[in-house]
């Protein structure tokens, strides 16, 4: 099974940034370290992204993707380390943390809609209150994006009247409505059942269609290979390899990256 | 005290697919056991009750009781003014009502407060709930109704009901303020992760996402709370305001007679029943949306 000819997005074989390509890299993380309490999860993280681009995070449960991105979001304290985020060091010290947030937003597995507001009012909570929208603009914004994922008729709904994948989607567009630099998602399709998965990734497609940067934790493997512009092995708190999808999924370096993708090919999910 | 409602994971609120806990245990019972039930339970209550009544009816001192306590004459004398001395109580508990919401929402949400520059606010919040529910109410309407207006201080109101309120307030906030934060601590905290994900503060974050989650939850142990509150307004009869309880006293000392006392009880038995019948409904409707929402 190996389709790298036939996956891909336009960029995938044509532009693949080196390390430091580009004036200004989207993101950038040097030496990240990371513990809870004795248990080092992450273990000396270096990564640089370009405007656009989109880089995949695999790995077995534990290796660290969802520690990684809840640090990229400042949702957890780093221990040592910078992240850089369009020329900003978003680790300095004495940072507005609520002003960075605001420029990189996160998806969660589980969603986490609000479940006492409505759907629009999920979407444009941040907005009004962050952004300081007027609640008619916001209102117009998020309708706007409700319609192009195809709920604007659900707008007025309760999060428990939608499906997963339709929360989920809401869940996009809430961290859209912040018009952020740099989108992560958590393994967002993880908690979904098989048949609603599909809708949850052709907008994450749209997306990256569109240009936006995003960084992403998944267990997707066929879609990582379609997506992403490179693909990041984690392996016990370390990037232990970093490649195009194509070279990834068909010839892996390392025997760690061999011997994950071997488990993953055997489970058929690859 | 718990939180009806009780610590709800996300997957339930949102309704993951495929999770199903179980159902309510309660067996169905069949009609001709449900009739066997009902007629048992009538004739257990009937035999119980009558021999109780008997009991005390049979007493050698029972018609000296009948009439210190259940004179229907006194009765009908007292009832119209005991229930217009209980505008007082009403008064004074709806007052405190709403500076108990007030109070309590705000020592909650100080002792939430994250981080060491917080401490200070955290310990004096600590500190106020520990006294305020640890010495019993009528001392601290005693010690602000009598102290207070004593020292004489200019500004400084000697107004007894006003005192009342107070000591009311300070005691009950104390405990309302235990029910918001288990309240506060049962909403999951990646609701808290997505709010500040999205560039709301601590403070944001708190206000609209998750506060009213947790006093949705904390609404039924509240009302419980209140009809405590209810009763405690009897205390201040101790600071000579006349409410229910000083105006049932003095119509006793001057018919020499308790019927008074069991018109008070009337009152409160019948303002408590309602608010006790709602909050069981509010249990009751709280149950039933979590589970379908499962």
């Amino acid at each position: 099974m190996t389709g790298a000819a036939s996956a891909g997005p336009p960029s995938a074989s044509a532009a693949l940034p080196p390390a430091s390509a580009g004036p200004r890299p989207a993101l950038r993380i040097e030496g990240l370290h990371k513990s809870f309490g004795d248990l080092e999860v992450l273990r000396g993280i270096d990564l640089e992204m370009a405007e656009h681009e989109v880089v995949c995070l695999i790995g077995s449960s534990g290796s660290g993707k969802s520690t990684l991105l809840r640090c990229v979001n400042l949702l957890e304290e780093i221990d040592s380390g910078r992240i850089v985020v369009e020329g900003d060091e978003i680790t300095a010290k004495g940072v507005d943390v609520d002003r960075i947030r605001r420029r990189i937003g996160i998806v969660f597995q589980a969603f986490n809609l609000f479940p006492h507001m409505s759907v629009l009012d999920n979407v444009t909570l941040a907005p009004r209150k962050v952004l300081r929208l007027g609640r008619n603009e916001a209102d117009a914004r998020a309708t706007e994006l409700l319609e192009r994922i195809g709920l604007a008729a659900k707008r007025n709904d309760y999060p428990d009247r939608l499906s997963g994948g339709q929360q989920q989607r809401v869940a996009i567009v809430r961290a859209l409505a912040m018009q952020p630099d740099l989108l992560l998602l958590d393994e967002i399709t993880s908690a979904l059942d098989p048949e609603l998965v599909a809708e949850v990734l052709n907008l994450i497609r749209e997306l990256a269609g569109n240009g936006m940067t995003m960084l992403i934790a998944t267990h997707e493997m066929s879609f990582a290979r379609e997506i992403a512009n490179r693909v990041c092995f984690l392996d016990a708190g370390r990037i232990l390899e970093t490649a195009a999808p194509a070279e990834m999924f068909s010839a892996p370096r390392e025997e760690r990256t061999q011997q994950f993708l071997q488990r993953v090919i055997e489970a058929g999910r690859l | 005290m718990s939180i009806v409602g009780g610590p709800v994971d996300t997957g339930d609120l949102i309704g993951l697919a495929g999770r199903r806990g179980p159902r309510r245990s309660r067996r169905r019972i069949p009609p001709r056991e449900a009739v066997r039930s009902t007629v048992i339970a009538l004739v257990s209550t009937v035999v119980v009750l009558g021999a109780l009544a008997l009991a005390i009816t049979s007493s050698p001192n029972w018609p000296d009781v009948q009439h210190a306590f259940f004179d229907g004459e006194i009765f009908a004398y007292s009832l119209p003014k005991v229930v217009e001395a209980f505008g007082t109580n009403v008064s004074l508990f709806l007052i405190a009502e709403v500076l108990i919401l007030v109070v309590g929402l705000l020592l909650a949400v100080i002792r939430g407060l994250p981080g060491p520059a917080f401490f200070p606010l955290r310990m004096i919040a600590t500190i106020y709930v520990d006294f305020f529910r640890a010495v019993p109410g009528l001392l601290i309407i005693a010690l602000l109704g009598f102290g207070i207006p004593a020292l004489d201080l200019p500004g400084v109101p000697s107004d007894t009901f006003f005192w009342a309120v107070i000591a009311l307030t300070l005691v009950y906030s104390a405990y309302v303020s235990e029910v918001y934060r288990a309240g506060i601590e049962s909403v999951h905290w990646s609701q808290e992760a997505a709010a500040r994900s999205l560039g709301l503060t601590r403070l944001q974050a708190l206000r609209h996402v998750i506060v009213p989650q947790a006093v949705r939850r904390v609404i039924p142990p509240l009302l419980n709370d209140f009809i405590g509150l209810q009763k405690d307004t009897v205390l201040v009869s101790t600071l000579g305001v006349v409410e229910i309880f000083r105006e049932s006293s003095i119509i006793k000392a001057a018919k020499f007679n308790f019927t008074p006392y069991i018109a008070v009880a009337l009152v409160f038995v019948l303002i408590t029943i309602p608010l006790a019948r709602l909050t069981d409904w509010l249990i009751a409707r709280d149950r039933a949306a979590q589970e379908s929402s499962r």
